[in-house]
């Protein structure tokens, strides 16, 4: 009998890993939460009628890798078993649970290869709870996949590289820009040059990219400390504090993140361990260099989910895991595996994590009245008074004051809780642990989890 | 260390001991494997309910629930305590036999509920789904938040004046003049009294004074909906005890059915799908309304089952000066709080006027 491989997410990771298996007779099932394949990343707009830009005018200079991603999955769609719009909710022994078209339904394994991608994480601040405040990735996918924006005069508040490619996106698509502001330096982005040559085009066409805000005299300010986005009903200014001095840009929207955070609840409920990455200052599940998960045997980890190292890495990491799946069924491969290409990605992200870290800082900082958890409305106060009555582990702060409880289950709060936990505790950040996964990693309808039961 | 008393677990059993016990001037060291409250106590359900009890329980029940009653007094919370009743459903008519046995043996005892056919309920609580035949209601009950209410009791014990030591695992006891006990890290304690009130564990403490028990693992399986508009006041149980359901004013609905997966030595459990499928179901066809909500979390804890589904609490049956608190079968959040002032009652005084005699160990072969 064929042994059922079956691959979660439909991005670059995911879609590299179907086609290396299907070129060495394996028939993977490819899971995908999205109607259609190319991960967040490389989102198709929907197929519906009216949604006719071309891969140009959507993916910029990275319309190729899109083409090229999309036309491999085209050649192999018909050698796997693909099912889109089904989210993996729970993974238990040998079994996915997941819902597809509002029911439930079970999908075994023997193998298992996570793609799961990941989401823009969030330093809150005050105000950012206000309707018009987006995620980074957020309003890049609006704009993305619906040709929407999120307002007609946009604030891009953050670090790293995405908030500088869409608000050049949201630019060129003829939105009004207020300011393009970041927490780390201009000095900060011109340090750690060797990382950065190590993926040297890559590097320039951020350069190019910043070149271009600057000639179209939108705004940039660097180091600075975000004081507030401030409106009654809407957003109506966004707050900084540069050199001192209060610095107020008016805008509508504002678009909000700082760099990635590995979405990994499925690979903790499969049963991977989790190791604190200093360098990414977030939890990653622990794999070996082509992908194997440290703590399960049959389970592989690929792409984004296992640690951010951007879409062109997610390609190889795919390829890898596949690599490695195949050695481990002792199938003879047919090509080689490329770790090289993987370790430029890699010193590549620690420059750019270097130059453009998540700002820890703001933690300590954060008035007391600044909502962490916007599921269940706790204030960063509330942490810090759980603090002070001696709670030092981010899950005992979860029971006592329901940060991170609500909808998203901490999937937006758990990593600034986290920091301003530590920070009133005075300890680095991976000593308060981090929230635990429980299944459901996404809600569940109660009708679709009790299925035909009369 | 020295001390009068040595309690082992932090659970609310222990905790509520403890505080009880320094009330009345005891020196207490209570030893936690982790942090207190953190296991079977802190992740129950959150039923407050005297209805439905085994009879031997119903005592304990009632001093538990004057308790409840001032909790904040006590503790210094009340911790989302709400008197909301408790409601018991019939699915079958051999149920509604059950149900009447019960109510004239608790009137007995002079717990006030009260029968509801199926047109009552239908006055009364109209949303209740059409598989529900009849009902006891039982209007004294209510709820509480487990995840506040066992630090809780941790924290007034400690402010009382005992030493709860957190991170302190007992290895092992021993009794010879004084009890002592020594935890995993090498320290010891010593006192002429023991408490065991180690929950899930308790029937390896049982053990080393030669009165083991049988004890069966049960790992109750909870999840909670997003929160919804404040509707259902009552708690519901059914006849089997395979679903109970709750909803907070905040609008989370609470439900939980069947048994999760708890590892080898118990320290940790895991949901399970297909029980949440089930409990899912369940709870949908007694309240069909909440088909359409969401359901964001699931959970488990792991406590301990006796073999005829009450608890031990009382002296040991080998070894003076032990007693034991366990084996509550899912039942000890409401319990827990009366049997902390009835252990402390026969540590102390010697007597209490509570009725336990039907919780002693020893009415297991084990036992002597």
């Amino acid at each position: 009998m064929n042994p059922r491989v079956v691959i979660v997410g439909g991005g670059p990771a995911g879609i590299r890993t179907a086609e290396r298996l299907v070129a060495h007779g394996l028939s993977p099932i490819l899971i995908d939460e999205a109607p259609r394949v190319g991960g967040r990343i490389y989102q198709q707009p929907p197929l519906a009628p009216g949604f006719r830009r071309n891969a140009a005018a959507l993916y910029g200079t990275e319309a190729d890798k899109a083409q090229n991603l999309t036309a491999a999955f085209t050649r192999i769609q018909s050698e796997i078993d693909y099912r889109p719009e089904t989210t993996v909710f729970d993974i238990s022994d040998d079994r996915l649970i997941a819902l597809s078209a509002g029911r439930r339904e079970e999908i075994a394994f023997d193998r298992l290869i996570l793609a799961t991608g990941a989401m823009d994480r969030i330093m809150p601040l005050p105000g950012w709870t206000l309707p018009g405040v987006y995620t980074l990735g957020g309003a890049q996918i609006a704009l993305k996949h619906q040709g929407c924006a999120i307002g007609h005069r946009v604030a891009f508040l953050g670090a790293g590289p995405l908030l500088y490619l869409a608000a050049y996106q949201y630019a060129k698509a003829g939105v009004g820009v207020a300011a393009v502001i970041t927490t780390a330096s201009w000095l900060g982005l011109g340090a750690d040059l060797i990382g950065m040559a190590a993926q040297f085009k890559t590097a320039l066409k951020g350069t190019a990219i910043i070149a271009k805000l600057l000639s179209w005299r939108i705004p940039i300010v660097a180091s600075a400390t975000p004081g507030g986005i401030i409106g009654r009903s809407g957003v109506e200014a966004l707050e900084v504090l540069v050199d001192g001095r209060l610095r107020r840009f008016d805008c509508d929207s504002v678009a909000l993140g700082y760099g990635l955070k590995s979405e990994s609840q499925l690979a903790e409920l499969a049963g991977a361990q989790f190791v604190f990455d200093r360098i990414q200052n977030q939890w990653l599940p622990q794999t070996d260099a082509h992908g194997r998960a440290v703590g399960r045997d049959g389970l592989y980890l690929a792409g984004d989910g296992a640690g951010i190292q951007g879409a062109d890495a997610a390609e190889l990491r795919g390829r890898l895991a596949a690599g490695a799946l195949l050695q481990d069924m002792g199938v003879a491969r047919k090509d080689a595996d490329d770790l090289g290409a993987l370790r430029r990605w890699h010193r590549f992200r620690i420059a750019l994590e270097q130059a453009m870290p998540f700002p820890s800082h703001l933690a300590k900082d954060l008035p007391d009245a600044t909502i962490l958890c916007r599921c269940e409305n706790i204030t960063a106060g509330e942490v810090r008074a759980a603090a002070d009555q001696g709670l030092r582990e981010i899950n005992r702060v979860k029971a006592a004051t329901r940060l991170g409880m609500g909808r998203c289950q901490g999937r937006v709060c758990g990593i600034a809780g986290a920091e301003v936990l530590a920070a009133r505790l005075g300890v680095s950040v991976d000593s308060v642990g981090r929230l635990r996964a429980q299944p459901p990693v996404k809600p569940v309808p109660i009708d679709a989890l009790a299925g035909d039961a009369p | 260390m020295k001390a009068d008393v040595l309690v082992i677990s932090g659970g609310i059993v222990g905790c509520a001991t403890a505080l009880h016990l320094t009330r009345k001037d005891q020196r207490v060291v209570l030893l936690e494997r982790d942090q207190a409250g953190i296991r079977a106590s802190g992740v129950n359900f959150g039923g407050v309910r005297q209805h439905g009890r085994a009879l031997a329980e119903i005592p304990l029940s009632f001093r538990s629930r004057a308790i409840w009653a001032d909790l904040e007094t006590l503790i210094g919370t009340d911790g989302e305590f709400t008197v909301t009743g408790h409601l018991r459903l019939a699915r079958k008519d051999s149920d509604i036999n059950l149900l009447q046995l019960h109510l004239q043996a608790v009137s007995l005892y002079g717990l006030n509920i009260e029968f509801l056919d199926r047109a009552d309920l239908d006055r009364r609580f109209p949303w209740l789904g059409s598989r529900i035949i009849a009902g006891t209601y039982c209007p004294s009950d209510g709820q509480a938040n487990p995840r506040l209410i066992a630090p809780a009791f941790a924290a007034a014990a400690r402010q009382a004046g005992a030493t709860v030591i957190e991170g302190a695992e007992v290895v092992a006891a021993g009794h010879a003049g004084d009890f002592r006990v020594e935890t995993r890290d090498g320290r010891r304690f010593a006192a002429p009294v023991l408490v065991n009130a180690a929950g899930a564990w308790a029937n390896t403490v049982a053990s080393w004074f030669g009165e083991p028990v049988t004890l069966v693992p049960e790992v109750p399986q909870v999840m909670v909906t997003e929160p919804a508009p404040y509707r259902f006041q009552p708690v519901l149980g059914v006849i089997g005890g395979d679903l109970y359901f709750r909803q907070i004013p905040r609008g989370n609905v609470i439900f939980g059915g069947g048994q999760g997966r708890a590892n080898a030595d118990h320290t940790r459990s895991r949901p399970l799908p297909e029980i949440a499928a089930n409990a899912a179901a369940e709870a949908a066809r007694i309240v069909p309304e909440i088909r359409h909500l969401n359901i964001i979390r699931t959970w488990t804890g792991v406590d301990g089952d006796t073999v005829d589904g009450s608890p031990i609490v009382g002296p040991s049956a080998t070894t003076p000066g032990l007693f034991h608190a366990f084996g509550f079968c899912g039942h000890g959040f409401q319990l827990g709080p009366g049997v902390g002032a009835v252990l402390a009652e026969l540590i102390v005084d010697g007597r209490s006027d509570t009725d336990i005699h039907g919780l002693g160990i020893a009415r297991f072969d084990g036992g002597r």
